[in-house]
């Protein structure tokens, strides 16, 4: 068999998993499409659309420029849960983080840590914020807890990941030359992470802004709460003001967060 | 501000040079105020977790072992946010391709079109899907339809905006040879640029699926079907052994996504 012959063997296998993937994706895609139907569509869901529309097209501006209890407070109330919470979780996190790196500890102990983290990190944010409301009651204070149990997960798998990239051979040259413990942490291990983990908090923080965003519907303070009273009672010019305010804190953290991180990451 | 200004080191052969402080002293400042402020907004009390963390202990308690009977009833939500999330993604996904086309400056000339694009798919993106899914309910009812727009929503503006920084990455020396050749911006589109994204693109979709069933999930919260709905019945019932097993399978569903998909995409790579 010549090299042509092999290379067409190898097309037709090709062709024939190529055309499996086709149907199973089709297949998975016909039993999923039974997700979509307009039964309970309601009577007059298109007024209801219509009116949604108007009214997030015409916003309450005096809502939205009152500064006191208005919609610039709650925003700043969810950027200092989003703040707090992720301080609080990067904190927990970076013990957490060198407890499941397998160049530092056993590894044993590094694969039991990194479980819990997996564990920590597919509960999605509204269960902890359900759970967290039971625990220490409705307001922004459960809030914090729930963004910094939910951040930890992340956090520290990210984390992990720049310890393990650690390079050692600063850490052997520095012990050469004479260095103690504390100096070789200070000066070998400290500038090595500090702009990678801030890179880390940031984006993370960034995520952290939009899940506080939503906790109020839980009960756990921030915007959330009084956009779900806004929806459920179909104000929908507060509505509207709410969303533009949301939207627009959104789109200034985050591009304030990617400014910050190329320029971290770059030097 | 003597914290900031650079400090002179006179060399032996008399030249000064100038090392610039370190900011590192003013970002620790500014965090710490920023911290003592959100604590004071917060109203955030050390005294509190410590009187009351107990009760956490207690529902993770009642969780363990979770009411393993419980489970015959949850494989239909559980299938329901299955099934939201693939139509969801895919429907999203296929959509995305031509809004990445038009949102892509080198391939769409027109300034207007591809600012107006760029700007629908930011905002698509910021929209929380929770938010989204509790608008698509008052218009198409509750259930599984509500789940599957907020998911398709915010699969179009995640791909959307993965795929035009890929396409305006690409490069262009085929597209304008076949331009050159005379075939409309769609054919050489066809042949030059998506034989270079196709992966990428893929492999993004994949991606925004397994967070997609994670965003599912908690979707029935507000009534847009799937599991959500259960979570929020057996908290409200202080069921935390029913809660437990939901959990549970979550865990075990996510993970098994996430191990396929992540097989998938190492191929694909």
């Amino acid at each position: 068999m010549n090299a042509i012959e092999q290379q067409l063997q190898y097309g037709k296998r090709n062709r024939i998993s190529l055309i499996i993937t086709v149907i199973t994706i089709f297949c998975l895609l016909v039993w999923s499409a039974t997700a979509i139907n307009l039964e309970n569509m309601a009577a007059n869901g298109l007024d209801i659309a219509k009116s949604i529309i108007l009214g997030i097209l015409n916003p309450d501006w005096t809502l939205l420029t009152d500064f006191k209890g208005g919609i610039p407070y709650l925003l700043i109330e969810t950027l200092a849960i989003a703040f707090l919470g992720t301080i609080i979780g990067a904190i927990i996190a970076i013990p957490l983080a060198f407890f499941s790196a397998s160049n530092i500890v056993p590894k044993p102990v590094a694969w039991i840590v990194r479980l819990l983290l997996i564990c920590i990190r597919t509960i999605p944010a509204i269960v902890y914020g359900l759970m967290f409301v039971r625990v220490t009651g409705f307001g922004a204070f459960t809030g914090v807890l729930t963004i910094a149990f939910v951040s930890v997960g992340m956090l520290a798998k990210l984390f992990v990941d720049v310890i393990e990239d650690l390079d050692r051979s600063v850490l052997e040259s520095m012990t050469s030359i004479g260095c103690n413990m504390f100096e070789k942490i200070r000066f070998g291990i400290i500038p090595q992470l500090s702009a990678l983990f801030l890179s880390i908090v940031i984006y993370r923080f960034d995520m952290n802004l939009r899940d506080a965003s939503i906790l109020g519907l839980v009960g756990a303070g921030g915007i959330g709460a009084p956009l779900i009273f806004a929806m459920n009672s179909y104000r929908w010019t507060q509505v509207g003001s709410i969303l533009i305010g949301l939207v627009l804190l959104i789109l200034i953290v985050e591009y304030l967060s990617n400014k910050i991180r190329t320029k971290l990451v770059k030097g | 501000m003597n914290l900031l200004s650079p400090k002179k080191i006179q060399l032996p052969n008399g030249k000064m040079v100038v090392e610039k402080r370190s900011v590192t002293p003013l970002i620790i400042i500014v965090l710490l105020l920023f911290t003592i402020v959100s604590i004071n907004i917060t109203e955030f009390k050390l005294e509190v977790i410590v009187k009351q963390i107990n009760r956490l202990f207690v529902i993770i308690d009642e969780m363990i072992p979770p009411n393993v009977e419980y489970m015959p009833s949850l494989w239909q939500p559980l299938l329901d946010t299955i099934k939201m999330s693939l139509i969801g993604s895919v429907l999203g996904a296929i959509c995305a391709l031509p809004v990445a086309f038009f949102a892509a400056s080198n391939i769409t000339k027109n300034r207007l079109i591809t600012t107006v694009v760029k700007f629908l798919l930011s905002l698509l993106r910021t929209l929380p899907t929770l938010v989204v899914a509790l608008i698509a309910t008052y218009v198409f009812g509750l259930g599984t339809m509500a789940g599957t727009i907020a998911i398709y929503l915010f699969t179009v503006s995640y791909v959307g905006k993965l795929l035009y920084e890929q396409i305006e990455n690409a490069n262009m020396d085929s597209y304008e040879a076949m331009q050159s050749l005379g075939l409309t911006s769609m054919y050489s589109f066809r042949y030059a640029i998506m034989p270079q994204v196709i992966p990428n693109y893929l492999s993004t979709t994949l991606f925004c699926f397994e967070g997609n069933v994670r965003y599912a999930a908690i979707l029935g919260y507000v009534g847009a079907g799937g599991i959500g709905l259960m979570i929020n019945e057996s908290i409200g019932w202080r069921n935390y052994a029913n809660l437990g097993m939901i959990i549970l399978m979550l865990v075990v569903t996510v993970f098994i996504i996430e191990t396929i998909s992540e097989y998938c995409r190492k191929k694909l790579m």
